[in-house]
């Protein structure tokens, strides 16, 4: 009836992971609770729920994302203190089989869980607001998209609770993942999690490519798309060209795992080497599907913040698509320690080190968008040049791993471990925060504190490279990672300074959060009248903050580069904005709760197929798909917006323009 | 006033000696890490790290500076530097920032083709003693190495002689690890049915730590093993010494001592199957068995024995 399901799944004996969970899901209930009395139900069912709006879906990616941040910096918290108090004979505080399970989910939250729902998130915001159109070319997929990811994330949750997670690593390398050394449910729990994230994520780079090349407004040619919107062009490519590798590898290994194949094991003419090449021939491009984005959203904060256009635009382009492209060409660097000789690991190093001339480049390109600029140092900012700062030291030992005999000496070190967390934290984590405090007020109508920001980055950075630093250094004296304890006691110093660091990320993240409850304290205050709070050059700065649901009640029509700069120049030159247009009604997506449906009955499904409940597999599987049918089956998939509705929304935002023309023509006016 | 001095100068004093700590700290740490090598692999490994650094530190350095220079040379409330709204493009500068990386990465990309030939972990080491033969096996959750030759083998514990080469032939009975003695130098992975070769020396007599570099299960913190690298005669008395007492290396040996065990202590088996590796590395011998829970009906929590019993 229940399958592998019983009581003793239930952690009863291991009080760490049983006091989370139960507090977790207390939380949880008292939640669910609030919103019951509160009567928000309808209210959450109808705006964000079964909402199809791309701006909503994106806050949602986020808030996805934050939680599992949280989540995946409790498991570095105790990675970190771990390392630290077993020491010598010590053996710390937690025992192997459950500090294997915590390193291997700190790995696959943060990437799958943390990172990707954030830049997803982001992509979601921005890139119809960017590109001046009113959503995303499959509205309601984006939705399904969200839900499954969502979904996986669940599933991942639940083996703190029933079962267990993966004792792996974040990718489960066989042999140790197949049946015979791993029985237990952990890597099921990795394996279905990930499929059905996964495929939530490959629809959201099928709908985005679709969305660039299908849907800009009149005038958007390519050449004028901004920077963060051909970044997230080129990471949806390789979303759309390697998950499907994800998902045939981990079915693979799920076949072995399930059915006795033998694509992957010790025998039978099982052979593991095929899971290297092909879970890196994803692995890899995956960190630049994180990182593409990041360098846009650094590329639209470096160019407002000097009140200059970006440096270099075509180039930058240039070297996005070459990223792009070369980062599908390395992955073998992962594995030069298993001895595929000199001349292949020679192709992949240069290989490796090549993808630097396009990140180099964009590293100037940024620098030089500063100069001649008025740089405003705002947390954005900081973020910003904090990053290029990391990022570049980060660069630099990631060409250090790409050299084939130096890699002989720190391949699955602390040094890359440290190396990994640089150019990742550097990169894409300090780009998520720069883009948190820029689009922010776009989002949700006000600011940040800026205080409090400026504080989060400083606390962040130090601490930062506090945490890392010293683990560069161990790696070097021949720390390996994934260490349950260490026998080496002149590692212990660096180990100790190591925990210093994280004290002062965890005061950074304290910090973090104070500035979100002053900001909302102070709302009023921080309020964002115009629309446009940093003088803004895209067209999402066109919109009032936050925009309408459907974006802008006239499609604009692009003239140039930074089409948003434009229009304000010509206002401020003209003295006047320009004539109301004529407004017409609109066509918007109806709202679908097919998302959800799929995602419920695909988590149920996941569940079930962990746990080898095979009655209940089928049932949710059938539910899940007839969801699909449902929808597929709809009447009416659009609603009309009024023209007076659309008219008043516009007319409102015209007003706050007109505001906020005088107030810039009296700043022009005393300089 | 008087009291702020102090307090400043009892700061400027503190900082001055957490630095000199922390430095010399630092240069402690170089003494057995991988900077200190003790044999030519490693010595050439760590020297291609060295020039690839200093390499790409003469780039980036002046990046990092400009970076800051730039943006504070052009801060807003900076009157005095000109303001060029419209300044986008110039085709030098972009000339100069494509050449710049394209130039580093050919130079690593040199240093990565001609150290990635002279390197390459299955090349013999040149030498006039003809090399030591050593076979690895990597176990749940242990070292096992043969010494074909010597017809010797040892668990957790790895003597060479100094200033003679060793060939290692790896596999691995179970799941992946990886041979690493950071001070030797070069690494490779432990695979199971296949065998990687490695090619290492020490120069000279020393006791280093070797241990598994690729995380392989519950007991792979432990995986740790002794290097002892010793003159010619005390190595020949040490294979005399194991030769003269204790176990049998023999297949049903083998087979007890591929169950999952953890911490386990090095010793020593009097005498081995010569064609023991080539079996495991066939596959002709089973695979480690992998946990083997008391009761197998428990409920997805994996439950391994640790080798305690």
């Amino acid at each position: 009836m229940f399958g592998k399901l019983d009581w003793s799944a239930i952690p009863i004996s291991q009080p760490i992971p049983l006091i989370t969970s139960l507090v977790i899901i207390l939380v949880m209930l008292g939640v669910l609770g609030l919103v019951t009395i509160k009567g928000w139900w309808p209210y959450l069912w109808r705006e964000w729920i079964t909402t199809v709006d791309h701006k909503r879906i994106g806050v949602m990616y986020g808030l996805l994302g934050v939680v599992m941040l949280v989540r995946g910096f409790t498991d570095a918290i105790m990675m970190r203190t771990q390392q630290a108090v077993a020491i010598g004979e010590a053996q710390g505080y937690l025992p192997p089989e459950h500090y294997n399970q915590i390193f291997s989910a700190h790995g696959t939250i943060m990437i799958f869980f943390a990172a990707m729902p954030l830049v997803i998130g982001f992509m979601n915001f921005l890139v119809p607001l960017q590109l001046g159109v009113r959503d995303v070319a499959f509205p309601t997929l984006n939705s399904v998209s969200f839900w499954l990811t969502a979904s996986g994330a669940l599933l991942v949750n639940a083996s703190l609770f029933l079962g267990e997670f993966a004792r792996t690593g974040w990718l489960p390398y066989p042999p140790l993942s197949e049946a015979a050394y791993s029985p237990g449910v952990g890597v099921d729990y990795y394996l279905w999690a990930i499929q059905i994230s996964g495929v939530g994520t490959l629809m959201t780079g099928i709908n985005f490519v679709t969305t660039v090349l299908k849907m800009r407004c009149p005038g958007m040619s390519y050449l004028r798309m901004p920077m963060f919107t051909w970044t997230a062009f080129a990471s949806s490519l390789i979303i759309v060209a390697v998950f499907p590798i994800l998902t045939a590898t981990l079915a693979m290994l799920t076949l072995d795992r399930y059915v006795g194949w033998h694509y992957f094991t010790n025998t039978a003419g099982g052979n593991p080497m095929m899971f290297m090449n092909l879970i890196w021939a994803w692995g890899h491009p995956e960190v630049y599907i994180l990182v593409l984005p990041a360098f846009g959203i650094f590329s639209e904060i470096f160019s407002t913040f000097s009140g200059k256009p970006l440096f270099g635009y075509r180039s930058m382009v240039a070297a996005t698509l070459f990223i792009c492209i070369v980062a599908m060409m390395t992955w073998l660097h992962h594995f030069f320690t298993m001895g595929a000789g000199a001349a292949v690991n020679t192709a992949f190093g240069i290989s490796t080190s090549v993808i630097a001339v396009g990140t180099g480049v964009k590293i100037y390109n940024w620098i030089f968008t500063m100069y001649g600029g008025r740089v405003r140092l705002t947390v954005p900012m900081l973020w910003s040049l904090g990053f290029i700062f990391t990022f570049v030291i980060g660069g630099m030992t990631g060409v250090l791993l790409a050299v084939p005999p130096a890699d002989f000496l720190v391949h699955n070190s602390m040094f890359l471990v440290a190396h990994f967390h640089n150019v990742i934290v550097g990169g894409v984590v300090f780009a998520l925060f720069a883009g948190l405090e820029f689009w922010f007020p776009k989002a949700f109508g006000f600011r940040l504190h800026e205080g409090w920001g400026k504080a989060a980055f400083w606390f962040a950075f130090v601490g930062f490279w506090v945490t890392f630093t010293p683990l560069y250094i161990v790696g070097l004296m021949g720390m390996t990672r994934r260490l349950q304890h260490v026998v080496v006691a002149a590692w212990a110093p660096w180990l100790y300074i190591s925990v210093a660091g994280v004290a002062i990320l965890v005061v950074g993240a304290i910090v973090q959060v104070i500035q979100l409850l002053v900001s909302i304290r102070d709302r009023e205050k921080l309020r964002d009248l115009t629309g446009d709070p940093w003088d803004g050059r895209s067209l999402e700065w066109a919109t009032p903050s936050p925009p309408p649901f459907f974006n802008f009640a006239v499609m604009p029509n692009v003239e140039g580069e930074e089409p948003y700069w434009g229009i304000k120049l010509r206002a401020v030159e003209t003295q006047q904005l320009s004539p109301e247009p004529k407004y017409e009604p609109i066509e918007m997506p109806v709202n679908s709760a097919v998302g959800f449906y799929t995602a419920f009955f695909a988590s149920v499904f996941g569940f079930s197929m962990i746990w080898y409940i095979w009655w209940l597999a089928i049932v949710a599987l059938v539910a899940a798909y007839a969801g699909f049918a449902w929808f597929a089956w709809r009447d009416v998939h659009e609603f009309e917006v009024p023209v007076e509705e659309v008219a008043r929304v516009d007319r409102a935002r015209r007003a706050a323009r007109e505001v906020f023309l005088t107030q810039l023509a009296r700043q022009e006016a005393t300089p | 006033m008087r009291g702020l001095h102090i307090s400043k100068d009892r700061l400027a004093r503190t900082c001055k000696a957490s630095l000199v700590a922390l430095l010399s700290l630092a240069l402690a740490s170089c003494r057995g890490s991988v900077l200190d090598p003790l044999g030519p692999v490693g010595a050439d490994d760590a020297t291609i790290l060295i020039d690839a650094t200093a390499i790409m530190l003469a780039i980036i350095v002046p990046t990092i500076l400009l970076a800051f220079w730039m943006a504070w040379r052009y801060r807003a409330s900076n009157t005095k530097a000109e303001y060029l709204p419209n300044w986008s493009y110039s085709g030098r500068i972009e000339a100069v920032v494509w050449s710049i990386p394209i130039l580093t990465i050919m130079f690593i990309g040199g240093v990565i083709w001609i150290g990635s030939y002279k390197l390459d972990p299955f090349k013999p080491l040149p030498s006039k003693n003809p090399p030591l033969e050593v076979q690895v096996v990597s176990l749940d959750w242990k070292w096992l190495f043969i010494y074909p030759k010597e017809g010797i083998a040892t668990v957790n514990q790895l003597v060479v002689p100094a200033g003679t080469p060793v060939h290692f032939s790896i596999t691995s009975a179970s799941v992946f690890n990886v041979f690493f003695v950071p001070r030797l130098g070069s690494m490779i992975y432990a695979m199971p049915g296949m065998v990687s070769q490695l090619n290492l020396k020490a120069d000279r007599p020393a006791v280093m730590f070797g241990q598994s570099s690729h995380f392989s299960g519950d007991g792979f913190s432990d995986m740790q093993f002794q290097v002892r690298s010793v003159p010619d005669a005390e190595f020949a008395a040490w294979v005399q010494t194991a030769k003269s007492g204790g176990k049998v290396l023999d297949r049903a040996a083998y087979a007890q001592l591929a169950r999952q065990s953890q911490h386990v202590k090095p010793y020593t088996y009097a005498s081995a199957d010569r064609k023991l590796f080539d079996a495991v590395a066939m596959q002709h011998v089973p695979p480690g068995p992998g946990p083997e829970p008391e009761n197998p009906g428990h409920a997805g929590r994996e439950v391994s024995t640790g080798g305690h019993d």
